[in-house]
């Protein structure tokens, strides 16, 4: 007995390091972008920088607010995700609760049509042909539509109102002779917050970094999310590209700019999330698990 | 009791039908209807023509993808990378809900779960980004600590021979937090009971890892495990294409990109069609194969 509990300690000695080590792993490349953004370039080049900024100016997010290219497609992706996100939500939950409902005739076909989708699909080139088809081709609708259907979302959805809203609730209020759809908007979706607010961040968040639909089907610049702007802002100075073409100066400048313009476009996400992650372990997941 | 008539019953729930019913069309026209376009993968497709109207050719497109060099580039590195991705990236979201199931102070537990989540919203755009300017040759910081300690200026991010290594593990560093979830939610629905009485028995923290945690997510890992099988050849587009270079891309060319140059890029429709099909079957026998092993060995199973 005496000497398990020796091991004990011993082991939760070790795992508090471990979950430091995690800790840290994670916490640092953040940190070093957050400390970039407010250092000089010239100190981040000549490994000034480290723990702390150095040469503390803020002459990168100055240079940022003057890129009009990037506050464009700020905008464009802002109105595209909150349309997007709408479709998504109105499309994935009261499909989601439909499924749930026992007496609903061909359930089980509904649910085969719906997760099939996630083991066979056209690929690539047959979905771009068919919406060339469409017309969707440099049309934004295609930026809101793609992917309006997340299946596994769904499924998240159903397990969700199965475990967490009472059929017998249902019944009595069919019973007082509610409709299904005032059934659904005033008893289900009161008691499924938390599913809302997990949901509402999922579909956001891929709405909000989402660059490759865009880049399939956006011909025009004047249409292009922020993530596509960003990556002609980012990634064009790549790798072995590093240096070469652009003079010292305006290398420095892009390099000064990069970081602010990652906290930038990374901080709507980051703002949100902590908001909404306390559901994530046990309003949201734990049915996703039992299902 | 006699089951009412159908079409009583259907109008009965006209409700519902309406509220799945923009997911149903949804499916139908972005999902279903684009599959009839695998017909290209046997034609000599050209669009003004359209399916019906394209020469067929049968498996000639077929042919040509596995007599090509690419083929013997392209697949192996589409394996390599997803196997790796998954080996590297299965086991550390496990290891990390454990960790955090035996951290008794709640406020570090919920700094360290909220602390490495945060990877996971960073856009890929700006992930690459990072991964450039950590590994520059210039101006990272990886080589800036190098050239402090005396070592010369490497060139990570063109060595085809470390692409792998960076792709996968940059890749963890995102995932690692999130993929925790789902653990520490099958952790936090095992019976508190179960560790209580092991206690008194006399059970060290790595028995009751040993005999009540692990068995108890050992299903879900299964699952997950499964799952990603199905993907063992469509490792992620998304990523790759943006940690490309030229001089990387005898490891860093995978089948999605290749599909995405030789269909969208060069309008080798029907070519590149083949090629996602043969891709599609093959992770769709990869699945079955792992779900039937998984369902005699540990009777988890998808279906």
């Amino acid at each position: 007995m005496r000497k398990f509990i020796n091991n004990d300690k011993v082991f939760t000695i070790f795992n508090y390091l471990l979950a430091l080590f995690f800790l840290l792993i994670a916490f640092y490349p953040l940190w070093y972008v957050v400390i970039c953004s407010v250092s000089d370039p010239s100190a981040i080049v000549t490994g000034k920088v480290w723990i702390v900024p150095a040469d503390v100016t803020l002459a990168g997010y100055r240079r940022m607010f003057t890129e009009n290219d990037i506050w464009f497609g700020y905008a464009r992706t802002i109105i595209y995700t909150l349309v997007g996100t709408c479709i998504n939500l109105l499309f994935t939950i009261p499909a989601g609760y439909a499924l749930t409902r026992r007496t609903l005739p061909f359930r089980k076909a509904i649910n085969i049509y719906f997760m099939l989708t996630m083991f066979i699909g056209g690929g690539l080139i047959p979905t771009y042909l068919w919406m060339s088809k469409l017309g969707m081709v440099d049309n934004v609708a295609v930026l809101v539509l793609m992917g309006a259907v997340n299946v596994w979302n769904m499924i998240i959805c159903r397990t969700f109102f199965d475990t967490n809203v009472p059929v017998e609730l249902i019944d009595a209020a069919k019973i007082d002779g509610g409709s299904e759809i005032r059934i659904f908007t005033t008893i289900v979706l009161p008691l499924s917050k938390a599913l809302l607010a997990v949901m509402t961040l999922f579909f956001a968040v891929g709405h909000w970094n989402s660059y490759f639909t865009a880049m399939v089907y956006m011909r025009s610049k004047s249409k292009w999310p922020l993530q596509l702007v960003l990556r002609s802002l980012l990634l064009t100075v790549n790798g072995q590209d590093e240096g070469v073409g652009n003079g010292m100066e305006r290398m420095l400048q892009l390099q000064g700019m990069k970081y602010a313009v990652i906290i930038a476009a990374s901080v709507p996400v980051l703002v949100i999330y902590p908001f909404i992650q306390k559901h994530f372990v046990k309003g949201v997941m734990v049915g996703a698990v039992k299902g | 009791m006699k089951k009412k008539k159908l079409s009583i019953r259907l109008r009965k729930h006209w409700e519902l039908y309406v509220m799945i019913a923009p997911a149903f069309f949804y499916i139908l026209i972005f999902h279903y209807i684009p599959i009839h376009g695998l017909l290209g993968a046997f034609e000599n497709y050209k669009p003004h023509k359209g399916f019906f109207g394209s020469d067929w050719v049968g498996l000639q497109h077929f042919r040509k993808f596995f007599q090509t060099n690419a083929f013997w580039t392209v697949v192996p590195n589409t394996v390599k990378l997803s196997l790796y991705g998954l080996i590297a990236g299965f086991p550390l979201p496990i290891v990390l809900a454990m960790c955090l199931n035996y951290i008794p102070s709640l406020k570090f537990k919920k700094l360290v779960q909220n602390v490495t989540y945060a990877p996971h919203f960073i856009s890929l755009i700006v992930m690459v980004s990072m991964i450039n300017n950590f590994l520059g040759v210039n101006y990272g910081l990886v080589n800036n600590i190098r050239e402090a300690f005396g070592l010369g200026r490497e060139q990570f991010l063109t060595d085809a021979g470390l692409f792998p290594h960076i792709y996968v593990w940059t890749g963890v560093w995102q995932g690692v937090g999130w993929g925790s979830i789902v653990y520490i939610s099958a952790l936090a629905g095992v019976d508190p009971e179960l560790h209580e009485s092991a206690r008194i028995d006399g059970a060290s923290i790595l028995q009751r890892i040993r005999h009540i945690d692990f068995p108890a997510i050992l299903p879900l890992a299964v699952t997950m495990l499964i799952m990603n099988a199905g993907h063992i050849m469509s490792v992620g587009f998304d990523k790759i294409y943006l940690m490309q270079n030229s001089l990387n891309l005898s490891a860093s060319e995978v089948i999605s990109t290749y599909v995405y140059k030789q269909g969208l890029g060069s309008s080798n429709y029907g070519y590149a069609t083949a090629v996602g099909l043969f891709t599609a079957i093959v992770n769709l026998i990869m699945l079955v194969i792992v779900n039937t092993i998984s369902r005699r060995l540990s009777e988890t199973s998808l279906w």
